[in-house]
């Protein structure tokens, strides 16, 4: 079936199988290997990405069910060479150890902060609840997403 | 894990996803949020030849007010439940429970129909219903009816869905100010309960305590009957029969709904 959508902004048509989950989607035929394929059954979030701007797990959605909408994957949220101020908290918080939960981690952070731009720190706990970190680097994850909210915020202010 | 292929159908309207049921028969099946069909996809558990996807039917989507009752399309995700300010004002008890199911990208996707269809007897949302006394609105070639949360769940995974239906709204009353408590015991992030309990205004039902969502009948009547909650709660599981796993055996689950069953009644939330 032909299957169009928009990717990181870029609107793209492609022939694919109708059981193309959009995770592979995303590797194989869009090349952007940033979403990684952890459990492959909805438990750990690696491969999470933004669906028309809220979170969910690329493994467990079809590419057909994406049709006519936007995702956006980690690839897409650095512009004009300047990252993503949730990829920014999470380089300078330390935020990652061996980073393959990484991607999956800073897409919900996204989707949280979108949702609760203000969040507690057990507000953040409970919004990454999806998302697991086989390096156990929570603590650091959790204290990258609150300094995103604050920075966001004396952006705002500034 | 990839699926078996098949085809892809999107529905436009809700008649159009029952024609095409008549269509394909026992070959279809309907996708909504995929969170439970597509896991069982991959797995090989289920094989469907033609998925027909009800997510974007304007007519299944949305919550309004019926008198005083809310009204709830089946396609409706967990996430807009929980949000929704008058689901929050009108039923708290299904706000809270949609709120628990899984994990934020788990409830971007999962709908309310889809989990009611797939009847889980731990999942979280059946367990509401029965609590709320609500009912689902079935849709197939030969016409609507209503079927009350009591009589929908009819076995282990399943319920009073014939073939060629279509669950289009679920319905519940009202009920801004009475007490309610909802209790989810879980070891584990975004897992169904081990144990869960809903209460509100005398009725107490239980997931994971059978094969489908149960009312502990003997506490509601004792509680009617004039018993504290504490009373009540020794005998919530009493005509239960929950199974054994790797996370509780039976008499295990049996004290977990009699302590969460008190917990409930007090109002406590989970
Ligand atoms: C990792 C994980 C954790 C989860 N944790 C929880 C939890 O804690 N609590 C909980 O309650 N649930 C949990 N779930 C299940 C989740 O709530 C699912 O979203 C839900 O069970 C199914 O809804 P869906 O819209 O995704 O349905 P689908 O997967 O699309 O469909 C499920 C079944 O229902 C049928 N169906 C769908 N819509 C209709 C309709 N309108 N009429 C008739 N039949 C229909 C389909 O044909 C299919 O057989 C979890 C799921 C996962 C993957
Ligand atoms: S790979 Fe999708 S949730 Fe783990
Ligand atoms: S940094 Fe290694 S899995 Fe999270």
């Amino acid at each position: 079936m032909q299957v169009e959508l928009t990717v990181n902004g870029e609107r793209r048509s492609d022939e694919v199988e109708p059981r193309m989950l959009l995770v592979h989607y995303l590797r194989d035929v869009c090349g952007l290997r940033a979403a990684n394929v952890g459990c492959d059954t909805t438990s750990c979030g690696a491969c999470t990405v933004l669906l028309n701007g809220e979170s969910v797990k690329s493994c467990t959605v079809l590419v057909a069910q994406a049709a006519g909408q936007e995702v956006i994957t980690t690839e897409g949220l650095a512009s004009d060479g300047e990252l993503h101020p949730v990829q920014r908290a999470f380089r300078a918080e330390h935020g990652l150890q061996c980073g393959f939960c990484t991607p999956g981690m800073v897409m919900a952070a996204i989707g949280l902060l979108a949702e609760n731009p203000h969040p507690t720190e057990r507000e953040v706990r409970e919004g990454l609840e999806g998302n697991l970190c086989r390096c156990t680097g929570y603590h650091n994850i959790v204290r990258a997403v609150l300094a995103a909210a604050r920075e966001a915020d004396a952006e705002v202010t500034a | 894990m990839i699926p078996a292929p098949f085809d892809y159908v999107q529905a436009e309207s809700a008649a159009h996803a029952i024609a095409l049921l008549a269509e394909h028969g026992d070959d279809a099946k309907l996708l909504a949020g995929g969170h439970s069909l597509l896991p069982m996809m991959k797995l090989r558990l289920a094989a469907p030849e033609v998925l027909i996807d009800i997510a974007r039917v304007p007519e299944l989507a949305g919550i309004t007010r019926d008198g005083d009752e809310l009204v709830i399309g089946a396609a409706t995700r967990h996430a807009d439940l929980a949000g929704s300010a008058l689901v929050r004002a009108q039923a708290p008890l299904l706000a809270h429970a949609a709120s628990l199911v899984g994990d934020p990208q788990i409830r971007h996707r999962g709908t309310i129909g889809g989990s009611l269809a797939h009847a889980d007897p731990a999942a979280d949302l059946p367990m509401a219903l029965v609590a709320l006394g609500g009912s689902v609105q079935l849709s197939g070639p030969d016409g609507a009816r209503a079927v009350a949360a009591d009589d929908f769940f009819t076995g282990f995974f399943e319920t009073a869905l014939e073939p060629g239906e279509l669950l289009t709204a679920v319905r519940v009353p009202c009920r801004p100010d009475a007490v309610w408590g909802y209790q989810k015991f879980v070891r584990r992030a975004n897992d169904w309960a081990i144990v869960g309990v809903a209460t509100i205004g005398g009725r107490i039902a239980l997931a994971n305590m059978g094969p489908v969502p149960l009312r502990a009948r003997a506490a509601e009547d004792a509680l009617a009957a004039g018993a504290s909650p504490a009373e009540a709660a020794r005998l919530a599981a009493e005509g239960t029969s929950p199974g054994e796993d790797i996370h509780a055996d039976r008499g295990y689950r049996e004290h977990l709904a009699r302590v969460l069953t008190r917990r409930a009644l007090d109002g406590e939330h989970s």
